[in-house]
């Protein structure tokens, strides 16, 4: 089949690469029909990310047809499924409690090491992202294996549109998991940080869980201008002191919450040498941590902290005192993407929830790296990339 | 009030003693070797269930990786063949030492063993939370020809190799399978060998 394989920095390539094969019985393959470029692919395509080996295969945000299925998969040949990016059991103590994220039997036990070591316990699994999350072959591909499909793919309906649904993998739970974390409650005010698609899913999901008003932050104009469609109000940090405006704009009290869905995606999963040597070559360390120190700041005494965007490592100078001094409620967590399925699948079809708005480019697979350099060196265009086997 | 011969006046268990005398103080009845490694897992079954296939020795190399299979001699004796570098295998005889139905296992290698090793499994009823499982594994450190051996044997060391298997067990009875990233079936067959 075809592939996206990464080889290095900047250096992807298309590459024709054995099919893969019903391995378990909980097993299914995925004949691939959209897949899409998420922000967070740029980071190993920028070379941020370790354990990536050369030949690795891309790719988190994908669906496609079932074409074949283990003994004990539950899909059926030809049934239309979206795949969540993150690999979970759906039998383990933190399944039942659907703590999917947090997956006891997602990754294989030799690659737990890292995170054992790391975080202190195992992770779920997540296709397409290093070998420290599985080393799983990822969705930008002809053909995907698709662990535990039994509990894993969402079957959608005949006849909707792949493009309706494809952000059901990652971003779309993400965001609204992200304002869920944030508490709602009616009349609130919420600060978003980053007007990425998580951000803009944020967005969307706050209204629904009816906030008030909704200030997003960012600094690219296009994107400011997708959450003002929604309904937002917007700050763009180059043009305007983002803590004096928000203050002035909640009245002098701060946001009710805030979420940060910038975060310092390119620190993901670091271990401890390998930050160390990124911190003593770079200002990654204190920079790129802003919006989340500038949210809790922000952040009204008493308020909800939520936190989707993707920290791995460390962070100098956090506000643990502002934290702990307004009595802020921080909540974050990766996505438990398999618990929000269904309920936003019915969002979709019931028309409460725009996904495709974020389309900005479609392509074939096989022009996948146009797609990687489009996105990575115009982030005020390019919203989102979606990749198509035979789209040409 | 302190112990005179450990000095440790914690709850902790003995494997996790930065001082004091952990072997002497293990439970591993006829223990060898004078290294010591535990390692707990909980697993979302019932002890029954957990106890019953662990107790049957035969499915011991299903998940722990690099034993090749072990042949039940009788209720007490088993023969165990494991993978050695170079295509060879090291073989022992272990015998149960002591064993309570869905709470305790236990065996010890016999005299002659290539390498020497004992080992104590316990089981304990964790209501809705499943079957605590805490491995404790008595053995050689690492020297010379044996050294090698047992490296392989534990693949880098054995602290790291009980809780992967221990790992692969869980998820075998929690998932009914042991999670692997591999592609093809090929692929699978030379992770596994």
């Amino acid at each position: 089949m075809r592939a996206l394989a990464w080889h290095g920095k900047h250096d992807v390539r298309v590459d024709t690469v054995d099919d893969p094969e019903i391995i378990n019985p909980r097993d299914c393959i995925i004949k691939v029909t959209a897949t899409a470029i998420c922000g967070s692919d740029l980071h190993l395509y920028d070379n941020y990310i370790p354990t990536m080996q050369a030949g690795d295969i891309l790719g988190h945000e994908f669906m496609g047809e079932v074409v074949e299925v283990g003994a004990k998969s539950t899909l059926k040949k030809g049934q239309k499924v979206v795949v969540p990016f993150t690999i979970a059991c759906g039998s383990c103590y933190h399944c039942g409690k659907h703590q999917y994220s947090a997956c006891d039997n997602g990754l294989p036990a030799d690659n737990q090491d890292i995170a054992q070591e790391l975080y202190g316990q195992p992770m779920a699994g997540l296709f397409g992202y290093s070998h420290m999350t599985g080393g799983y072959a990822g969705g930008q591909a002809e053909y995907v294996r698709v662990p535990f499909s039994d509990v894993g793919p969402i079957v959608i309906p005949d006849g909707v549109d792949d493009e309706k649904v494809l952000f059901l993998s990652d971003i779309l739970p993400t965001g609204w998991m992200a304002a869920e974390n944030a508490q709602i409650e009616p009349g609130d005010t919420v600060a978003v940080w980053g007007c990425g698609p998580v951000g803009l899913f944020a967005v969307q999901s706050a209204f629904l869980m009816g906030a008030e008003r909704v200030i997003a932050i960012d600094h690219f104009p296009h994107r400011l201008e997708l959450a003002k469609r929604f309904g937002a109000e917007t700050i763009n940090y180059e043009e305007s002191a983002v803590y004096e405006a928000l203050m002035v704009m909640t009245g002098g009290i701060g946001p009710d919450a805030v979420i940060d869905s910038v975060g310092l995606e390119a620190h993901g999963f670091f271990v401890d040498n390998v930050l160390d040597q990124i911190k003593a070559s770079t200002f990654l360390g204190t920079d790129r941590a802003h919006s989340i120190r500038q949210a809790i700041i922000a952040c009204r005494k008493g308020g909800r902290v939520s936190m989707p965007a993707v920290y791995g490592g460390f962070i100098d100078k956090f506000p643990l005192g502002a934290l702990m001094e307004k009595g802020l409620t921080l909540k974050t967590g990766q996505t438990h993407v398999q618990h929000y399925m269904p309920a936003l699948l019915n969002a979709i079809m019931e028309g409460k929830i725009d996904t495709t708005f974020l389309i900005s480019h479609r392509m074939d697979l096989e022009d996948a790296p146009k797609g990687y350099d489009m996105f990575k060196n115009n982030q005020n265009e390019v919203t989102k990339v979606v990749l198509k086997p035979g789209f040409n | 009030m302190t112990d005179k011969k450990t000095d440790h006046t914690d709850d902790a268990p003995p494997t996790t003693w930065k001082k004091g005398d952990a072997l002497a103080e293990s439970a591993i009845p006829g223990e060898q070797g004078n290294s010591l490694v535990a390692r707990a897992v909980t697993i979302n079954r019932p002890v029954g269930e957990v106890f019953a296939y662990f107790r049957d020795f035969a499915n011991l190399p299903t998940f722990m990786e690099n034993v090749e299979r072990i042949d039940i001699l009788d209720a007490k004796r088993s023969h165990w063949v494991v993978k050695a570098p170079a295509g060879k295998t090291v073989e022992w005889d272990a015998v149960v030492t002591e064993e309570a139905q869905d709470s305790v296992i236990a065996w010890t290698s016999e005299p002659g063993a290539d390498v020497a090793n004992s080992g104590r499994v316990e089981f304990r009823d964790a209501g809705a939370r499943g079957t605590v499982v805490t491995a404790t594994i008595a053995y050689d450190p690492p020297a010379g020809i044996v050294g090698k051996l047992i490296a392989k044997l534990f693949q880098r060391e054995p602290a790291i190799q009980a809780r992967r298997d221990l790992r692969r067990f869980k998820q075998l009875m929690e998932t009914g399978e042991i999670a692997t990233a591999a592609m093809t079936r090929k692929q699978h067959e030379e992770e596994m060998a």
